[in-house]
């Protein structure tokens, strides 16, 4: 089930929490967002779970709008709020009992729903205690699980690993993918690696605004506008080396590691790569090349140059 | 309604484990039961078979309780965040509001059943007027719909379970002594409305076995008018 979100504007009092976005989600897609505290990332994801109202703009889940028929649309949707607030005194079997009979779940199906949550979140052992009880890890579980009952279309979870320890994270992550293939997911998180591990698509939002939208990889390549390498060159002189590599046409700039004495970043000319360049002026100067490694433009680079300003 | 059912369930199964409801109900009978039975105008001083001494406190037991019952069901779960979950679920608000009136009243019924014993037993004492009782039940019913329906509005209102149980003791003090007060002073017009605002009057005429559309109208109005601001109280999230 697609959702599309056009011109989405919400504003909170005199703050424009989010700016006129738009974006759409495919089936079968996990939508990853990204942004810094603030940015507006968790009032988008009540808006599209009819939580809030937008000011401006529309929201639809496939044919249902989400502000004309927010019944039909919470059906369709399984959400994880920020922060994950569950009911404290209430055992997990319960909980999830009456979360399943809210949900309008058939009454022979769910005991059968309940059992499959408790293996899937992989809450066997904790079932029977109260959620006050229970570990942030296990906490997180519960979360999903009561966001997973119902076999929601779509899937809506907010910063879903907050709180989780490694292993758990890998689980969690692995969970989102599996489900990811046949529902629509958009999910939260500061974390960059996080989104990029799990997420098909990354949607990057700042002041409101979307700032970047596309694949990891695409997004990737659109900050390396440069090739950058760096090399270990031994048996040369350091500032001849330097001289020799500035004379390279393909390399706009060398700069030799500091703390270093034959360590070098090098940044090729645009659309050009100076690596067979390096690797000649070694052989030709008869010195040694031990390493020529790409430097990868980092996400966090993007992240950092798109949201700081 | 099915959904209205699901979340007083819930609701009911809060009071029950965390205690509340065992508290509720031992306080309850115990004041109602010393009052009507060992001290002060009890009903061998009376010398009466009548339960009036008895509708007399619990007319005041139940308008210090039922605050205390109210002051969590909406306060609490917008502190925890919980009330998110609960209204992206497929339910409409005033289902969540009505579900956690219909909790505290199930919790009020379950309380007034407990006191039956004592109408049985006055009953054996001496010649007593049943439809009274009946209506005098109907009363306490009505006020304490009343005053759960206020108590939820005073939770939703605030975050904070003190200030819901103050707000609602404050605006159900007025119904519940100070507009008689008022209206014993003031005449004419004045007088009458704040007569007619005055909860005891209507209380009073009902549990005496006089059931009149004006006093039922009264009591409608008190229990509705809380629960939709309630409601619209939880629909302003949304903007």
């Amino acid at each position: 089930m697609d959702i599309i979100v056009e011109n989405l504007t919400k504003i909170y009092g005199t703050q424009k929490a989010v700016d006129n976005i738009s974006f759409k989600v495919h089936t079968g897609e996990v939508l990853g967002f990204l942004g810094p505290n603030g940015a507006g990332k968790t009032t988008t994801m009540k808006a599209i779970t009819s939580y809030l109202l937008p000011n401006k703009g529309s929201i639809r889940l496939g044919e249902f709008s989400v502000t004309d028929q927010p019944e039909e649309v919470r059906k369709l949707i399984g959400y994880l709020p920020e922060n994950n607030p569950l009911y404290n005194d209430m055992p997990v079997i319960d909980y999830l009992r009456f979360v399943a009979k809210i949900q309008g779940i058939d009454k022979s199906r769910i005991s059968e729903r309940i059992r499959e949550m408790v293996r899937v979140c992989g809450l066997e052992g904790e079932k029977h205690k109260k959620i006050g009880e229970l570990s942030k890890g296990y906490r997180q579980r519960v979360g999903l699980a009561q966001a997973l009952i119902h076999d929601p279309e779509v899937l809506i979870l907010d910063e879903p690993t907050a709180g989780l320890d490694p292993n758990q994270i890998v689980e969690i992550r692995e969970l989102i993918r599996t489900i990811g293939r046949e529902k629509t997911v958009i999910l939260s998180s500061h974390i960059l690696a996080e989104v990029e591990a799990t997420c098909d698509r990354i949607l990057i939002i700042n002041k409101g605004k979307i700032v970047a939208d596309g694949t990891p990889a695409n997004l990737r390549k659109k900050a390396q506008g440069q090739e950058m390498i760096r090399v270990t060159i031994e048996e040369g002189q350091k500032n001849e080396v330097v001289a020799a590599l500035q004379k390279l046409h393909s390399v706009d700039w060398v700069n030799p590691i500091a703390g270093s004495d034959n360590r070098f970043e090098i940044q090729s000319k645009a659309h050009q790569s100076s690596r067979r360049d390096v690797f000649d002026l070694c052989v030709r100067s008869k010195w040694v090349l031990t390493e020529l490694s790409v430097v990868e433009t980092k996400l966090e680079d993007i992240f950092h140059e798109l949201t700081m300003n | 309604m099915k959904e209205v059912w699901i979340i007083a369930r819930r609701e009911l199964n809060t009071f029950f484990s965390s205690l509340m409801a065992y508290i509720m109900l031992i306080a309850f009978l115990g004041f109602s039961g010393f009052f009507t039975w060992i001290s002060g105008a009890d009903v061998f001083m009376v010398g009466q078979a009548s339960m009036q001494s008895f509708f007399g406190i619990a007319y005041w037991t139940l308008f210090f309780f039922i605050p205390g019952l109210t002051m969590g069901l909406v306060a609490e779960e917008t502190r925890s965040g919980t009330i998110e979950l609960l209204l992206t679920k497929p339910i409409k608000d005033w289902q969540v509001v009505g579900g956690k009136f219909l909790s505290t009243m199930a919790l009020i019924g379950i309380a007034l059943a407990c006191t039956l014993p004592y109408y049985i037993t006055i009953a054996t004492l001496g010649p007593l007027d049943h439809g009274t009782v009946w209506t005098g039940y109907l009363g306490l019913i009505l006020m304490s719909g009343a005053y759960v329906s206020i108590g939820i509005f005073a939770s939703s209102i605030s975050r904070n379970q003190i200030v819901a149980f103050l707000i609602a003791l404050l605006i159900g003090i007025f119904f519940h002594i100070i507009f008689g007060v008022l209206a014993g002073n003031a005449t004419g017009w004045l007088g009458g409305i704040l007569n007619y605002l005055n909860l005891s009057t209507h209380f009073e005429s009902i549990s005496r076995g006089v059931i009149d559309t004006k006093d039922l109208i009264y009591f409608i109005s008190l229990i509705a008018i809380p629960l939709i601001l309630a409601e619209s109280r939880l629909a302003s999230r949304k903007f």
